[in-house]
């Protein structure tokens, strides 16, 4: 039997619990105060505006294609290689008055006037109370998507763990929006739909831990709370790095090969599968047993059948 | 014994991978280059037509690969690109104007597999290329017609009751109906309020003010917007036809809203002007005792209006619409004797009959065609909506020769106009204007480019899982790689056969991420009979107490992951929602792949024997 992880009796994960534990409350603030600072760099999806993407025959001097795209219409257009060098992505603002054909007419005329064969491959315009509603429903989706998960968790664990589990979900959406506020990524929609897919997954790893703390509840006779989540999340530590691995690998693969226009998504689960592996440790854990989770909180509720102090119908 | 499937289990995992398997197989067959033939208002594809093709295109030397009639419409399949062109033209050519000849690409799935059901996945338009819109109606528009409606409703009906009234006018608050004594109020709203009862009627009289105020009733608001919208739908459903697009798509999104799809569409500026225009006519009397000089110092009666005439120039039209082009049926471009162009319009039977009844006592007096148009100018509301301009054009004005019946002329516009007026007459008119709130279009080279990406990322990641599962749990990989291929075979099988289901570049990434994710399921369980067998039980034990064990785990992770993928259906759109499906339906047949598929094989292989030691 080949093995990543041999690991003999039981790893003391709790005993980092208070120090890591500080260190995610760190970064949990440090998330929030960058977004309250920085805020999120909001793509398309969410502001409104309009985006072309060209491809141009040859690598194209960006500050060139600039400096001619100075009408009114284009006025602050945001000029980037989108992929490759030859590939370029404009954004331009919501502009009173200036309809969106006229500003891709614009940037065309001067795209053109650089390379003439250059192709347009992609253009969007996004009206900016569609993108408001957007962003509106997708801070809602994510919301709703916790407190489904926290109703869950209690009714199929224990409010303790539930708890925890939403505290650790709660902890991994700020901290990947932290990092995208941090180092002003494009917020789109794309990128929302990774984030909720970080919340199904950090879940995944929280409930297997959980399930085993469960188990271990009813089944160690002796041992403090402490000692069962150490046995729990050690058995399970094998699980957790192999599953963790091959995510991160499809992942990565996403990243490297998928192409530019799910770069985003592909960022926010990388984050994520990062600090949601960690969090089902540490804050999911570390949080049920603050809230005093043991061993009768466990125990199988009797369901009594209905009907069963009745004598049997049939002998 | 333990660990030994009952038959009736084993056969039903096979069927289900089989069935799976089986509609995932259209997939392979790519497509056809086609011509797809569908018939405007008035003419009809049939068998006939089907003959005329087929022998337009054996006279041209192109060979027919496949022809289908359905739906009321006729597919041609070709050999190549080129075929497809030429094959276009000719029947084009050949059909006449009564006909949208389009280019398509239609799945390239063998008869007896379509017969049973097989058809391929259907892209996405970020994978196939074309454009997307999400248009907004104006319902201030709707109301504002139906307050009209109701206005006028009114008059007549007080009139016909014989109850005085002093005036009733659209205000802010509501329509304002005033009347001189208390009596006449009394009675009108008794009256009223038995006739329309959709209308809010309120009291307001204050002193010797007498007046009512009719409000429309929440549950009227709401089926006046539902019917603006629907109308809306039908009539863009229309005009989208009228573009000759192949497999449009035309779905509303919420209260007010509605998208459209056009794959393969690239020129946008004409779409949009066929899609957003909101262009309607009104026939008006014109009002003979405005004379130029009345009109310069805007002295008319109160009962016409001034309207600038296209020609250039003012003309005073009595306000009375005679007709409206809500009961226009069908309208064609043509050229009169001199070969000006004019619209041929014929009316529905109710227009017939209003307008031979007008025109029939204005004979020797001149009508005017009036031309409504609403044009996006650019600028927005202070709550974010597209301003609209409402354009009133005269378009023509000619003397009423004879009684007109169902059918008769409109000149005086260019060829151009003439064109664009007809298709839009054609197609129906806006009930509301639109605006188009969002728009994406997508060239075809990058839609290739990004299936090819999406394709890329999966073989690597795929082919990188496989060895690990291979290399770590040995046999027991073994089995979960197959698994996992079938997991992958059953997805595509399972989006294909879904008739709603897209295939967008989110959703290729929600298959690769599936990949990753749904070999969790067999690591639990492995992970767990490796424990057991640590554990010191017996092979047999082991394998039953990792199944059994495991499977509480897998399934409240996954009916989270579920969870949190439907409110992702729920609010995303168009390419996330592709990924959110993609995403459950993976969920759904990883499970089943890791948990019963798996199981019955290891089952096969180990079950019910002394086993010593195992592959894992």
């Amino acid at each position: 039997m080949f093995q990543i992880l041999s690991i003999k009796g039981t790893i003391n994960f709790l005993r980092h619990a208070v120090p890591i534990s500080i260190l995610s409350l760190i970064l949990v603030i440090g998330s929030l105060g960058s977004l309250a600072v920085k805020g999120i760099n909001w793509g398309l999806d969410f502001t409104g505006g309009t985006v072309v993407e060209m491809e141009f025959t040859q690598a194209v001097d960006l500050n060139k294609l600039r400096s001619v795209l100075t009408s009114d219409e284009t006025d602050g257009a945001l000029v980037q290689n989108f992929g490759s060098s030859r590939d370029v992505l404009i954004r331009l603002p919501v502009k009173e008055g200036v309809k969106s054909d006229i500003q891709v007419e614009h940037v065309m005329e001067a795209a053109s006037a650089v390379d003439p064969s250059v192709i347009q491959k992609r253009v969007e315009f996004v009206g900016p109370q569609v993108g408001k509603e957007l962003a509106e429903q997708g801070g809602l989706a994510v919301l709703v998507a916790l407190i489904c998960i926290l109703i869950y968790v209690s009714f199929r664990f224990e409010w303790r763990l539930a708890m925890g589990s939403v505290a650790a979900l709660a902890h991994d959406v700020i901290v990947t929006l932290g990092v995208f506020s941090v180092f002003q990524l494009e917020f789109d929609l794309t990128v929302l739909a990774g984030v909720l897919t970080v919340v199904g997954y950090s879940l995944n790893d929280t409930i297997v831990v959980f399930d085993r703390i469960r188990e271990n509840f009813l089944k160690m006779r002796k041992g403090t709370p402490e000692d069962v989540v150490n046995t729990s999340i050690t058995q399970t530590m094998s699980r957790t790095i192999i599953t963790t691995g091959t995510t991160l690998v499809v992942v990565v693969a996403l990243f490297l090969k998928g192409g530019t226009m799910i770069h985003g998504f592909a960022t926010a689960l990388l984050m994520g599968i990062f600090v949601g592996t960690f969090s089902s440790i540490y804050v999911a854990s570390f949080l049920a047993i603050k809230l005093g989770i043991n061993r009768e909180h466990m125990m199988p509720v009797e369901i009594e059948k209905e009907g069963a102090d009745q004598d049997a119908l049939m002998p | 014994m333990l660990n030994k499937y009952p038959m009736w289990k084993n056969l039903m995992v096979m069927i289900i991978i089989a069935v799976g398997a089986f509609y995932a197989i259209p997939n392979l067959f790519g497509e056809d280059h086609a011509v797809q033939i569908v018939a405007t208002r008035g003419a009809e594809v049939n068998v006939s037509t089907q003959t005329q093709v087929n022998e337009v295109l054996s006279a041209t030397g192109i060979a027919v690969k496949r022809s289908e009639l359905e739906n009321g419409q006729l597919l041609v399949r070709v050999a190549n690109a080129e075929q497809q062109l030429l094959a276009k033209e000719a029947i084009a050519d050949s059909l006449g104007d009564k006909y949208i000849v389009a280019l398509n690409l239609a799945p390239a799935t063998p008869l007896w597999l379509e017969s049973m059901g097989g058809s391929p996945m259907k892209l996405g338009l970020d994978l196939r290329g074309g454009v997307h819109f999400l248009m907004e109606v104006d319902m201030s528009e709707a109301i504002r017609k139906m307050t009209e409606a109701k206005i006028s409703d009114f008059r007549s009906d007080l009139r016909s009751e014989k109850i005085r009234y002093a005036g009733i006018r659209n205000t802010p608050k509501g329509i304002e109906i005033k009347f001189r004594d208390a009596d006449n109020l009394a009675k009108a709203e008794q009256f009223l309020k038995t006739r329309s009862n959709d209308m809010v009627f309120t009291d307001t009289t204050s002193g010797d003010d007498y007046q009512l105020l009719a409000n429309m009733s929440e549950v009227y608001l709401k089926q006046i917007k539902e019917e603006a919208l629907q109308q809306n739908i039908t009539t863009l459903r229309n005009r989208v036809n009228e573009l000759g697009v192949a497999e449009p798509v035309v779905q509303r999104q919420g209260a007010e809203r509605i998208i459209v799809e056009l794959p393969g569409v690239q020129d946008t500026a004409r779409a949009k002007d066929i899609l957003g225009a909101t262009a309607s006519i009104e026939f008006h009397m014109v009002d003979e005792k405005a004379d130029a000089a009345a009109i310069a110092s805007g002295r008319i009666a109160a009962s016409s209006q001034i309207y600038e005439r296209r020609q250039g120039g003012q003309v005073a039209l009595q306000k009375a619409v005679m007709l409206t082009g809500d009961h226009i049926q069908g309208a064609q471009p043509s050229f009169d004797e001199y070969s000006r162009p004019q619209v041929s319009i014929n009316l529905d039977a109710k227009g017939g009959s209003i307008f031979s009844n007008v025109t029939k006592d204005n004979i020797g007096k001149p009508m005017a065609t009036l031309f409504i148009e609403y044009k996006d100018n650019g600028a927005k509301n202070p709550d974010g909506s597209v301003k609209m301009d409402k354009i009133e054009e005269v378009i023509s004005v000619a003397t009423i020769q004879a009684r007109l019946g169902r059918n008769f002329v409109i000149t005086g516009l260019d060829h151009s106009e003439a064109q664009n007026l007809a298709l839009l007459l054609r197609a129906g008119a806006l009930i509301a204007p639109v605006s188009i709130v969002e728009e994406r279009t997508i060239g075809p080279s990058l839609g290739a480019e990004n299936i090819e990406n999406g394709v890329q990322a999966m073989i690597w990641g795929m082919a990188v899982v496989l060895v690990f599962m291979l290399v770590y749990y040995r046999g027991f990989g073994l089995i979960a790689n197959l698994a996992l291929t079938a997991n992958l075979v059953m997805v595509v099988g399972v989006m294909s056969m879904i008739p709603g289901a897209v295939l967008t570049l989110p959703g290729i990434a929600g298959m690769v991420l599936t990949v990753g994710m749904a070999v969790d399921g067999n690591v639990l369980i492995y992970e767990r009979i490796r424990e057991e067998l640590r554990a010191g039980r017996s092979v047999q034990q082991a394998i039953h107490e990792g199944y059994g064990n495991a499977f509480s785990t897998i399934a409240d992770a996954n009916i989270t992951t579920f969870m949190t993928a439907l409110i992702l259906f729920a609010v995303g759109t168009g390419a996330v929602k592709g990924f959110a499906v993609t995403l459950m339906i993976g969920i759904a047949t990883s499970m089943f792949t890791a948990i019963v598929g798996t199981r019955s094989i290891v089952n096969a292989i180990w079950g019910g024997k002394r086993v010593k030691k195992l592959s894992i």
